[in-house]
């Protein structure tokens, strides 16, 4: 345990120029006699003839009389600290040491250096090493003869990637991303219902590999995949394709770099890749949901590791966010129970009327073309697309009330049997109507992509859309 | 020398932190048991003795041999044994 002394205590390094400067003072303060302890931070060189300098190479001194700047004089009574200043202000330092006349030769203020204390990625591991990290999940020792990476893998808690292992000071950097309380409970995650705390999501998202400014996004992806609209658990039970697609908007998803240009839906971009995968591994670790228990998936698809990308918004268009009533300028996460990409090549409609019709016949496709009203879609854009559009002044709601005019069909082509395919609406609910493809609301319209390639995507969602399944849902990404 | 690694468990922790040992079968009932040899000296003794215990219960057996005790299994042989057996004792010492 660390026990401050009496009288005076000087935290300086040897790296620092100020510390220098005050150095030649250190016996004048000894002299002073109320007794004098000298923290050395890097170099035993430096204050080597002042009695009382002590080498400091744990940092715990530095870390437990939480100095920030060096130097820095603490006058300390019956252990108590009492006054401190810090970098070199020769009032201060004549006042707090009461040596009249210390330092009158030196000019009268200089700034100090930064503490090797707080170094980047030092502070959280004095914090881990002095135990005062307050983190509360289970630490587990792994042995010494086991490679971290395979021992996680062992442990049943990756996706099939290696993930980071989640040292404490690594969980302690990622929760500096967010001003959150790490015991704060966000919800229960499905399958197992476990509460599930700010803590547990930094820990996921250090295995997936986020960077703490992402925690923000990763935090609100998890409260959306939360909210009881979207469906989690059954989303996750499914034997079909879907899972979780995480479409970020406003001046968050900028700030962190996501990507929403060239290969937006693929891989490369550290943010798009890991806040994606952070909610996956937070559905695994926390949630207990994992392929072959409780998720039954026949097929799955690639976007079950990791499927998130920013909308490309431009000032045309309304960004889904706004569609889904939010101001512009906020910065939220929409969840949608995706499958994988079905792209849609047409590299000759010039006009809005041909681009539409070729969407519309395109997303007859979604779950088969013979079901309507199962399946949600989303549509993601590509720059080149949407400027067929807008050159046309055709905004994003236009766009959806022509595909919505182009998606009905007579029920009688959905039945049944017709078209000699089984698959198909009873009859009692077909004939003699006119059957939307989507449900209201069901066609979501995203601007993504590179700006070269006449090309968009199709996103087809779970088939059990809407209330007996899941609806997509929007949440605000926090500060 | 470095520390020894700690993570924090990224789970609910509603299982033990010391990893479970795998479930043991509950009998040998049509199971085919493997019997590797390390190559370390009478392994093969102790082997022949357990195939025949075995044999008189109708379990059926595979046997194996690690060229040598010295290093670890080759990757094709522990591929086989997994692909043909759903049990495995291995004779360890001398």
């Amino acid at each position: 345990m660390f026990d401050m002394p009496d009288g005076l205590i000087v935290v300086a390094k040897r790296d620092c120029p100020t510390c220098a400067l005050i150095e030649p003072l250190l016996n004048d303060l000894r002299r002073a006699g109320d007794g004098l302890t000298v923290y050395v931070q890097d170099d035993p060189a430096y204050a080597a003839d002042v009695s009382g300098a002590v080498l400091d190479d744990t940092l715990e001194a530095s870390y437990r009389l939480n100095i920030e700047i060096v130097p820095t004089l603490i006058r300390v009574e019956n252990g108590h600290e009492v006054e401190r200043t810090y970098g070199w202000h020769r009032g201060d330092w004549q006042r707090i040491s009461g040596v009249e006349s210390l330092g009158a030769e030196l000019p009268e203020m200089r700034p100090g250096c930064g503490s090797k204390s707080l170094d980047p990625g030092v502070a959280e591991e004095l914090a881990v090493r002095f135990g005062g990290d307050n983190l509360k999940s289970r630490r587990v020792e792994l042995g010494e003869a086991e490679d971290a990476i395979e021992a996680l893998y062992d442990r049943g808690w990756t996706d099939g990637l290696p993930v980071v292992p989640p040292t404490p000071a690594r969980v302690l950097r990622m929760l500096q991303g967010t001003p959150r309380s790490p015991d704060e409970v966000l919800g229960n995650v499905p399958p197992d219902l476990a509460p599930c705390t700010v803590e547990k999501v930094a820990v996921n998202a250090v295995m997936a590999g986020c960077k703490p400014e992402y925690m923000p996004l990763v935090l609100a992806a998890v409260e959306a995949a939360l909210i009881d609209e979207f469906g989690m658990h059954g989303l996750l039970c499914t034997t079909m394709f879907a899972g979780p697609v995480v479409v970020a908007n406003g001046p968050a998803a900028r700030a962190v770099g996501m990507n929403s240009g060239i290969n937006a839906l693929g891989q490369g971009n550290r943010a798009n890749a890991t806040i994606g995968r952070a909610l996956q591994l937070v559905i695994r670790n926390v949630g207990g949901g994992r392929p072959g228990e409780i998720d039954r998936s026949a097929l799955g698809n690639p976007g079950k590791y990791t499927f998130c990308f920013a909308e490309a918004e431009d000032s045309d268009w309304e960004p889904l966010s706004v569609e889904r009533g939010f101001s512009r300028g906020t910065s939220t996460v929409t969840l949608f129970p995706g499958e994988g990409v079905q792209g849609i090549v047409d590299q000759k409609s010039r006009t809005p009327e041909s681009l539409a019709r070729s969407f519309a016949a395109s997303l007859l496709a979604v779950d088969n073309v013979k079901m309507a009203m199962a399946g949600d879609a989303m549509l993601v854009v590509s720059p080149e697309h949407s400027r067929v559009f807008t050159e046309a002044g055709w905004s994003k709601a236009r766009l959806r009330e022509e595909l919505e005019r182009l998606l009905e069909r007579p029920g009688e082509e959905l039945i049944a049997g017709a078209g000699g395919i089984a698959e198909g609406l009873p009859e009692s609910l077909a004939a003699g109507k006119t059957i939307p493809k989507f449900r209201p609301e069901g066609l979501l319209i995203v601007r993504a992509g590179g700006t070269a390639g006449l090309f968009s995507a199709i996103i087809a969602g779970w088939a059990a859309s809407g209330p007996v399944g899941s609806t997509p849902v929007t949440k605000e990404v926090d500060a | 020398m470095t520390d020894a690694t700690v993570v924090l468990d990224p789970t609910a922790e509603r299982s033990p932190a010391e990893r479970a040992r795998l479930a043991r079968p509950p009998s040998l009932d049509g199971r085919t048991v493997g019997l590797l040899d390390i190559s370390k000296p009478r392994g093969d003794v102790f082997l022949d003795r357990l195939e025949a215990l075995l044999a008189d219960r109708g379990v059926s057996v595979q046997r194996y041999r690690k060229p040598t005790f010295t290093r670890i299994a080759p990757t094709e042989l522990k591929q086989q044994i997994s692909d043909e057996c759903d049990v495995v004792v291995e004779g360890l010492a001398d």
